[in-house]
């Protein structure tokens, strides 16, 4: 154990003899559970000093395994007795689950000579970890010190909202994320990539146009949709418009840098070969710039989402998730803008998911994703 | 190929000049080159940096316009002897495309100049042999070792049958026990195919090794100084670089360099 | 100074261009309506008539560009710096809340890069949700945390700040963390021999070589500031800022006052960049580093 992880187990055996102390003197609510559970985090966190290592010494990480388990007992023991009025020494118990998740992921990555399957359980369960934990503390921290509802809603009350208007949240996504953002992306993107090979061509445009496509991806362009909305009326249109114009300058800028990304070698070889353009550009050219186009992908992906949504706030039918979450607030649903949130979330990052697995796919030669091993 | 075409020269330079123009006024890469190098020969170029000895490869392969003087490919300007895919092109660097295998790297200037699927398979598999890869074509090139990666750019040049195999500095990045070996089997490539090979380098011991005509070259303005014949045998086994005769060459190439020198 | 030539004049000529195809928007989009209003009024009208007029509407489709740079005018060199019509006034309070939440984002994302780089925990653990955290649309929650923030008796700068900070902390963190990455590890090794310590691994090599990416960054970051700036504005009743007058702008169809303003926006990002790029631009040199 290095003198870090010596140090958080202490604290976390400090912390949990704490909860084990304010249980018993608490005058009010001597709760049974939470001493007895605040005595057994204690004499994890402690067992170091002890000589108390040897319990359960087998299998594949055993000492992290000891702090994960207490520390998830812990949670288990603290959702159990979860409700408006939490006493002190929950408060104290919640640091020292903290604090041995934390002690439990630091042994974890510590541990070498892990199998490679192992390897990736432990990188992909660590971060899983950690967001359960912030959701937990976030249901935590709202039911048991009472927050109102209308500033924000536990995450449970959220997930019942959520399950009971799935009709909505699908009529919503249909018209924001893949009427007016999955529209507007692919017509976006697919305009500049074409618009940039053809600027490719003329030197001179391309030196004019780089400074100012770069100039132009700078500007806070989601100002444009009131614009759009007084062009386009209110429907998905004008939505799409905004999203068309916000996609553009991205694409069009790595476009053109990855076509000038090849080296001056290989341009040279195929010359030799007496190549046409068309052919310098297929099996040359497009294929060097394929991370370049693949990192606008992504960006304008997070970018659809957002103007389509920002859009809405300018004008708009009476669906859509920016419409939704701005009504839902203003009648202090936040349950449900919350519902709408996770919805806009989850189709953020499944179609970045998405584009990142593709780009492993087509740019699996460049060097951030090669595997020597085959 | 007919009787006649064999009797002209592979490359001939008259008068040859190239200057660039710098900042601090024109730099002349290279003045007044005469050449003449004959079908079959294996001709290394050899001198100190900024001689031009690059330029005047990339002049051959029409990759750089001349700006004075004539230069032809087996009777042909430069352009259309690469337009015609007369050049294997061999860089510093292997040059491989990251995302196609060894085998469809080789295959790349055979799809360039339109040969059909199963004569590209065929093709492929040969100079795989012959340059010793034999097995590694579904590997991709950030897999193999330098020196594959080198053996695999040299198959890629052989792969269409190029009259010229124009080669800069191709083992330069290599150590020195792998450039041996690649030397050695560089030499009997060209013995078995019989090709007329350009090669720039800039070590005295490979050029002599290699070459049946060694052109050394010398810096500002970039011009030929001395071109050496080589008697030493076909036969070349790596010991000869110890025997007298092989010696005697390389002295009269440092002298050459060493004369065209200005020490400035 | 032909190189300066060179770089300028293609740049020059697209921003010409672009200039002459809005003005013949301006002309072909304004057109439909000013030709009715000719027609009711019965005036006789030339092709030069139309044009001069397009380009003179109240509430034209697409204002002139010489039209919105006299809107500009009028709101800032003409107008008390305190009016409510003052553009300055309206920027100034963007420019605000810009750059207090690109302090706070800079000064997370150095944080977090500091710690992801010095401990693997806080790397595996806490780098795969900041990535996703950019993948969830926080533009589109703005004005919810701006609600909210109000409820709770957080007002006026500190909420639109914070939504500054959530944007612009995220490039601080990725372009750090690969700055504190980048050196060789050649030099890590020299380090290793001269027995140097975490700490001084961190000042002597790290931190400097960080820098270059550190400005990077923040170039993307106080942009997209100033862009969380303006959403931020768009639900606070209207009241101030850029965000207030397009979003008032579209309330009451003052295309001139929407272009104004996202005019204004734009010269302010593009100032902002400027000034960044300037600061790292003499940094850099300082520091030897000047590419």
């Amino acid at each position: 154990m290095t003198g870090f992880q010596r140090a958080i187990a202490t604290l976390g055996g400090l912390a949990a003899a704490a909860a084990l102390i304010i249980a018993i003197l608490d005058p009010g609510g001597a709760d049974m559970m939470l001493a007895t559970g605040g005595l057994v985090l204690a004499a994890v966190g402690m067992r170091h000093h002890f000589g108390l290592n040897s319990g359960l010494n087998f299998g594949l990480m055993p000492q992290a395994r000891i702090d994960l388990l207490a520390s998830l007992g812990g949670m288990a023991l603290l959702l159990s007795i979860l409700d408006g009025d939490m006493p002190a020494a929950s408060w104290a118990l919640l640091v020292a689950c903290w604090l041995f998740g934390w002690l439990a992921v630091e042994k974890a990555m510590a541990a070498r000579h892990l199998s490679k399957a192992l390897a990736s359980v432990v990188s992909l369960a660590v971060p899983v970890f950690f967001g359960a934990w912030i959701i937990f503390v976030w249901e935590m921290m709202t039911i048991g010190l009472q927050i109102p509802t209308v500033l924000l809603p536990p995450p449970s009350m959220i997930a019942v909202r959520f399950a009971a208007s799935t009709s909505i949240l699908w009529a919503d996504f249909q018209q924001t994320v893949i009427k007016a953002a999955l529209s507007g992306y692919i017509l976006g993107c697919g305009s500049a990539f074409i618009a940039a090979i053809l600027i490719d061509r003329v030197p001179f445009l391309q030196r004019g146009l780089l400074p100012v496509g770069n100039f132009v991806s700078a500007l806070p362009i989601i100002g444009i949709a009131p614009i759009m909305v007084m062009w386009f009326g209110f429907d998905w249109q004008s939505k799409a418009a905004v999203v068309v114009v916000m996609t553009f300058f991205p694409m069009l800028v790595n476009t053109l840098a990855g076509l000038q990304a090849t080296q001056t070698m290989e341009r040279d070889l195929l010359r030799t070969y007496a190549s046409s353009y068309f052919q310098l550009l297929v099996k040359l050219r497009l294929p060097t710039a394929a991370p370049f186009i693949f990192n606008a992908l992504k960006i304008n992906s997070t970018l659809a989402l957002i103007g389509a949504i920002v859009a809405e706030f300018f004008g708009t039918p009476i669906v859509g998730l920016g419409f939704r979450i701005s009504t839902e607030v203003g009648r202090m649903n936040l349950d449900m803008a919350w519902a709408e949130i996770v919805v806009a979330a989850l189709a953020g990052s499944l179609s970045y998911g998405l584009l990142s697995l593709l780009e492993r796919q087509v740019t699996f030669w460049h060097p951030s994703n090669r595997r020597k091993s085959s | 190929m007919s009787q006649d075409t064999n009797s002209t020269p592979a490359i001939q330079a008259d008068k040859l000049c190239l200057t660039f123009d710098a900042n601090d006024g024109p730099v002349h890469a290279l003045k007044d080159v005469d050449l003449t190098i004959e079908k079959g020969d294996f001709v290394s170029f050899i001198g100190p940096s900024g001689c031009g000895k690059t330029t005047l490869l990339r002049v051959i392969a029409d990759l750089e316009h001349p700006t004075g003087g004539t230069i032809s490919v087996n009777g042909m300007t430069p352009e259309e002897a690469r337009l015609g895919g007369a050049y294997g092109y061999v860089f510093q660097a292997p040059a491989l495309l990251a995302w196609r295998t060894i085998e469809r790297n080789i295959g790349l200037p055979l799809e360039i100049m339109g040969i059909s699927r199963a004569e590209q398979a065929e093709r492929v598999q040969r100079t795989l042999e012959l340059v010793g890869l034999d097995g590694f074509g579904r590997k991709f090139p950030w897999q193999l070792s330098g020196g594959m990666q080198q053996r695999a750019s040299i198959a890629r040049a052989l792969a269409f049958d190029a009259d010229l195999l124009l080669m800069d500095e191709p083992f330069g990045a290599l150590d020195e026990i792998v450039r041996d070996h690649l030397n050695e089997q560089l030499l009997q490539l060209w013995k078995k195919t019989g090709k007329t090979i350009c090669f720039v380098t800039h070590s005295i011991p490979e050029a002599v090794y290699l070459s049946t005509r060694i052109v050394v070259m010398s810096p500002r303005p970039g011009r030929v100084t001395d071109i050496i014949e080589s008697d030493l045998p076909d036969e070349r086994p790596l010991d000869i670089r110890e025997s007298k005769r092989f010696l005697e060459i390389a002295q009269r190439v440092r002298n050459g360099l060493r004369e065209g020198h200005s020490y400035d | 100074m032909t190189g300066m030539v060179n770089r300028i004049a293609p740049i020059a000529v697209v921003v010409a261009a672009i200039m002459i195809i809005w003005y013949g928007f301006t002309v072909h989009l304004n057109a439909p309506w000013q030709i009715e209003r000719y027609e009711k009024a019965g005036t006789e009208w030339q092709m030069s008539d139309l044009v001069r007029d397009t380009m003179a509407q109240g509430r034209p489709i697409l204002p002139a560009p010489h039209q919105i740079v006299t809107e500009i005018w009028n709101t800032t060199v003409k107008k008390k710096i305190t009016s409510k019509r003052s553009l300055i006034y309206h920027g100034s309070i963007t420019l605000s809340s810009t750059l207090l939440g690109f302090a706070m984002g800079t000064i997370l994302g150095i944080g977090l890069a500091v710690s992801i780089v010095e401990n693997r925990a806080m790397d595996k653990s806490l780098m795969p949700w900041i990535i996703t955290s950019q993948t969830i649309p926080i533009l589109a929650i703005a004005p919810m945390i701006i609600v909210v923030l109000n409820a709770v008796g957080l007002s006026g700068l500190v909420p639109k700040a914070l939504i500054s900070t959530y944007l612009s902390f995220f490039p601080v963190v990725v372009g750090m963390v690969k700055g504190l990455r980048s050196p060789d590890p050649m030099l890590m090794d020299l380090m290793r021999t001269y027995k140097a310590s975490r700490l001084q691994t961190f000042w002597k090599l790290r931190l400097p070589a960080s820098v270059p990416f550190l400005f990077a960054s923040m170039k993307v970051a106080i942009a997209i500031s100033l862009v969380g700036a303006i959403v931020g504005e768009l639900p606070t009743g209207a009241v101030a800022g850029l965000g207030a007058r397009l979003l008032a702008g579209s309330y009451y169809g003052q295309t001139i006052q929407i272009w104004s303003a996202l005019i204004s926006a734009a010269c302010m990002a593009a100032l902002l960049v400027g000034v960044v790029g300037l600061i790292s631009h003499f940094a850099l040199r300082r520091m030897g580093l000047r590419t």
